[in-house]
Order: C-alpha cells, then sequence, then structure tokens
C-alpha cells in the first residue's frame, strides 16, 4: 500500500521537488487567481471541495457544446461518440486504482451513494438479525449512517472500534471486535477530520481470514495518494469525484466482480436491464446493472480528464510535495502557543485540524475569511470523533497539490490576527 | 467590505469571555437550543411571576457571538412580560438580518452591538440561537429547539 509515508529516498525526492512546479500547477487553476472580501484567496478547504483546473472545464464544456447525446443507444455519431467517451472514462478510473476489470467500476453520484449501494445491497442481501458491521470511530456520516439504517432494518449491531488520542485506530481493539457476527467492516482509507491514515492492507487481511468483506471510503485518499485496490485486497472502494479535482456530482464505486455479480440491483431503470417484461426483467451485466438511468455522461468524461491530469503530475510527486506542506503547515501552526493540533496519527494526509484556547472555530473560520483564506469549521460531518476528543468543533485546513508554503504562512498569519482579536 | 470589528465589538468580546447569568435555575422552566452545524449547545432557564420574567439565565457552550448574544439576551429581558420579551426578539431579529437602518434601536439598549451581524449573513443563526431557546422556554414547548 502506497501512503505518505513510503515516500521516496532523499535523492529521489530532489529531483521530484525539482519536477515538481507548484507555481505551475496553480495557473491550470483558475479560480486560484480570484479575490475574495479584497484579498487573494487561500483556499484550505479541499477536504470539502476541490478545485477544478480548466482542463476539466474545458472537457465538459466539449462535451455539451460538441459530443452531448445519450449513450447506450448508439445508431447516431453523437451517441456513439458520447459512448465512447463514456466507456473510456472508466477505463481510466480502472487503471487509477489498479482494479482487474473496468466492469468492477460502476459509476455513482459520490462515495456517499456508493456506500448506500453496498449498504443496500449487499447489505440488506447478507446482514440480518443478531449480525454485526463494525466501522471506526473516525469515521464521516456517510460512513455511519448507511450502516444505521441497515442495521435498524436488520435488527442487526453496529459496533464502532475506538481510536487513540493521536485519532489512529487502536488495532488491538479493532481486532477483538472482530467476531463470527461481523459482516461487514467499513473504514475510510483516510480520515476527513483528523487526516489519519488506517492500514487498509493490514485491516483487510485479517478480516479476510474470516471471510468478511471490506468497504473503504476512500473519498479524502482519492487526491492524495495512489491507490491500489488489489495491493489493498479490499472487496468494495468508494470515492467522490468532485474531491479529486473532477466535477460535483459524480463517483465511483469499486467492487469485486463476484460480490458485484451475486448483489441484487440498487435501483432499477433503463440501462440497468437487459430485457424487461411485466412478467420478469432480466438484469443488465456488470456494471450497468448498478447504472440505472441516463448517467452523469459529462461527470465521468470530467472525472477521466481529472485522473489523467493527476497521472501528469504523478500521484507519488503529489503525495511527496502535500507530505512536505503537511509537515510545514504542522510546524507552524503547532509552534503558536495557545493552538492545539486535533489528530497527530503518525501517518497522516492532508488535514489540518486544530483547536484555539478561549477561541471558538467558528470564529476563527470567521475571521480567517475576512483575510480570504477558506478553511472549514464545525464537525465535518463526524460528529463523533468530535465526541472521542471532547469538543464540540474544529478549524479544519485541508491541503491539495495546489496549496503553497505561501498560504500556510498567510494561515498562521491569520491564526495570530484571530488572537489579536480575541486577546 | 464588513469590517471585523463591526462583528467583534468589544461589548461583545467582553461579555462572550465573561458571561453574565451563567448558572442553572433549579426550579421553573427551561429549554435546550442545538446549532447542529457548528455544535452550539445552550440551556436557556426561566423563572416566571404572573407572565413576567423574574429570572432568567443560561448555560452552555457556542462561539463569541452566540455566548455574548446568550448573556446579554439575559441582561435585556429579566422583568420583562412574556409579550415584551418575544417583541424584543423580533426587534433583535431584524437587527441582526436587516442591520440598523429600521429605527428601532431605541428599544434595543445596548442590544445594538450586534448590528454588525447583518454583515455577516452565515452568523445570524450564532447570534439568535439563545433567543430561538428562550422564546421555546417561554412557551414551555417540550424537547429542544434547532437552528437547522
Amino acid at each position: 500500500m502506497t501512503t505518505t509515508t513510503n515516500l521516496p529516498s532523499a535523492a529521489e525526492l530532489h529531483t521530484v521537488k525539482r519536477a515538481y512546479d507548484v507555481q505551475r500547477i496553480r495557473r491550470d487553476f483558475p479560480i486560484l487567481a480570484r479575490d475574495v472580501r479584497g484579498k487573494k484567496l487561500v483556499y484550505l478547504d479541499n477536504a470539502a471541495t476541490s478545485q477544478k483546473p480548466q482542463i476539466v472545464l474545458d472537457a465538459i464544456a466539449r462535451y455539451y457544446e460538441q459530443e452531448n447525446a445519450n449513450i447506450h443507444r448508439g445508431v447516431h455519431f453523437l451517441s456513439e461518440l458520447a459512448t465512447s467517451k463514456h466507456d473510456h472514462a472508466r477505463q481510466i478510473v480502472q487503471k487509477f486504482i489498479n482494479a482487474p476489470h473496468a466492469h468492477e467500476i460502476v459509476f455513482v453520484r459520490g462515495a456517499t451513494e456508493a456506500i448506500n449501494l453496498v449498504a443496500q445491497t449487499y447489505g440488506r442481501k447478507h446482514v440480518s438479525s443478531g449480525d454485526e458491521v463494525l466501522v471506526t470511530a473516525m469515521e464521516h456520516h456517510s460512513n455511519i449512517v448507511p450502516w444505521q439504517i441497515l442495521c435498524d432494518e436488520k435488527s442487526a449491531k453496529l459496533r464502532v472500534a475506538p481510536i487513540n488520542e493521536l485519532g489512529e485506530l487502536i488495532m488491538a481493539e479493532f481486532e477483538k471486535l472482530i467476531g463470527p457476527r461481523t459482516k461487514i467492516i467499513a473504514i475510510p482509507h483516510v480520515s476527513n477530520a483528523l487526516g489519519t491514515v488506517n492500514p487498509v492492507a493490514k485491516i483487510v487481511e485479517l478480516a479476510h481470514t474470516l471471510n468478511i468483506p471490506v468497504v473503504v471510503d476512500g473519498a479524502q485518499a482519492a487526491p492524495h495518494t495512489k491507490i491500489d485496490v488489489q495491493s489493498l485486497g479490499c472487496d468494495f472502494y468508494a470515492f467522490s469525484s468532485h474531491k479529486m479535482f473532477g466535477p460535483m456530482g459524480m463517483g465511483v464505486l469499486y467492487g469485486k466482480t463476484e460480490l458485484l455479480e451475486a448483489m441484487p440491483p440498487y435501483q432499477g431503470g433503463g440501462d440497468m436491464i437487459s430485457s424487461v417484461t411485466f412478467e420478469k426483467t432480466i438484469y443488465n451485466k456488470l456494471p450497468f446493472k448498478f447504472e440505472a438511468g441516463t448517467p452523469d455522461v459529462a461527470g465521468a468524461i470530467g472525472l477521466g480528464v481529472a485522473i489523467e491530469y493527476l497521472n501528469a503530475i504523478g500521484m507519488d510527486n503529489i503525495a511527496a510535495y502535500e507530505h512536505e506542506l503537511l509537515a510545514y503547515a504542522t510546524e507552524k501552526v503547532s509552534a503558536i502557543s495557545g493552538v492545539r493540533l486535533i489528530g497527530t496519527a503518525r501517518d497522516k494526509a492532508g488535514v489540518l485540524s486544530f483547536v484555539m484556547d478561549n477561541v471558538h472555530p467558528h470564529d476563527i473560520g470567521t475571521i480567517l475569511d475576512q483575510e480570504g483564506i477558506a478553511i472549514r469549521t464545525g464537525h465535518h460531518c463526524a460528529q463523533p470523533v468530535m465526541q472521542c476528543f471532547g469538543i464540540p468543533a474544529t478549524a479544519r485546513a485541508s491541503l491539495a497539490l495546489y496549496n503553497t508554503k505561501d498560504e500556510v504562512d498567510a494561515l498562521a498569519a491569520g491564526i495570530k490576527k484571530v488572537q489579536e482579536v480575541f486577546s | 467590505m464588513a469590517d471585523l470589528r463591526d462583528l467583534y465589538q468589544e461589548v461583545i468580546l467582553e461579555h462572550s469571555k465573561a458571561p453574565r447569568n451563567y448558572r442553572e435555575l433549579a426550579s421553573g422552566q427551561r429549554a435546550e437550543g442545538f446549532n447542529p452545524l457548528c455544535g452550539d449547545h445552550f440551556t436557556v432557564f426561566l423563572k416566571l411571576e404572573n407572565d413576567v420574567v423574574n429570572d432568567v439565565s443560561f448555560q452552555g457552550s457556542g462561539c463569541a457571538i452566540s455566548k455574548a448574544s446568550a448573556s446579554m439576551m439575559t441582561q435585556a429581558v429579566k422583568g420583562k412580560s412574556k409579550a415584551e420579551a418575544k417583541k424584543l426578539f423580533d426587534t433583535f431579529h431584524k437587527l441582526v438580518t436587516e442591520g440598523d437602518a429600521n429605527g428601532d434601536r431605541a428599544d434595543l439598549g445596548k442590544l445594538a452591538v450586534f448590528s454588525g451581524v447583518s454583515e455577516f449573513p452565515v452568523r445570524v443563526k450564532c447570534a439568535t440561537l439563545a433567543w430561538h431557546t428562550l422564546k421555546a422556554a417561554l412557551e414551555g414547548k417540550q424537547g429542544s429547539v434547532s437552528t437547522e
């Protein structure tokens, strides 16, 4: 598994750093050049959503200007074109996560829908009364609530593996919670509120000794680190296009062929069938069985282009750059007295959550906003994480491939301004 | 452009650091208020006598704006009738949503310091959380109120 800790050697890093031209990358993202509130935009809310490079915007515009037609009805030129572009996007995604087959890539609206799909199909088929679904205490609500709905319906139990004070999963406790009634394990690859990178491959290995499938919420991993579903070994992997520089409303569920084949369909409609009579409907083959109705073709194309953009820079280069930037930000922000970092896992990606003495995160957010600095404040859709740390909310700066040390400096200056207002 | 000092006035900062009437009342009415988006959570305690606010207090956690607003609200409504307190909330609500263009400032007294909130629309919920909670307590509503 490749995470931010698998850094290249010092010599390699030097080459990477030379090759990584962040100013050039910034120029690819038109929104980064704008001002907000009379100040230069410092966009540090990437874990909520990322900005889009011009080539993604162009690809979406070109689709609607030159290529728009419904797919899979291809007797005419445009329909064939749209269909082939849609298929091509699926292949790009397949290669990006190293899935064995393109039909294992199901297009959905986002990571949330991907997880709901697994809960409502695989989950409803395999979880029954008294069974257990195991999640972690660092979950986003989107990897809690779908399982809660399932457990309520089936009288099953949702078990929660605890985290330590650094925000890391306590593996010994996690292992103890896996038992004969565990039917699904759902974990985040990277925590959105804390930035913790979980040992997915290790968890999968553990789960598979008991034949328990593992669902991975990869929404926060996809923009930061190379994903290889075969080396992770996970059974399902979910992520969202909009967090990785692609359009909103688009996402991916990867599932292993044998699991997807055995699952009942998710939604009924056109495209997911191969024949329909009022007596009997025969469902379409993978992945179309799970893609009822006209899909977001422009979204898929946009995601494909976003991935090609990431590939051109290189995920290893991005991971190395961000790792260095996060280390710089961690040092800068934790050096300010009265600031406490929340989530200090040894293996982290992209996220700097913090609280300040005597200042509520909401006030931090408002004051930074006046400086043009966009961060997120609140519980980050991870209320149980806040409960673990005994805080109502945090301020969260989250990094992406286009952020710079100057922007981190602006954040640190902004935090000092917050302290001045409240001094 | 909105000025931070319009929002974080000295009086507001001072009340957020040292909130008044920050205590529990053992008897009387109470209501809970939440702002689920930012995790603010207050309980407002109320003692009514002949429909007049005899005593009022609050406890809980929240941002500077919500805490100062709760603190100053308790001072403002003490001794007022139910109807007067509700009317004051209406005027206050107008102030934080529309600014001080509407000439009702005289009724508001010290509460006028919250006029800057109107320049920060996302903070209106913070400024009104305690008031919504007070309203629920005045009406003797069960359960809790939420700004979402």
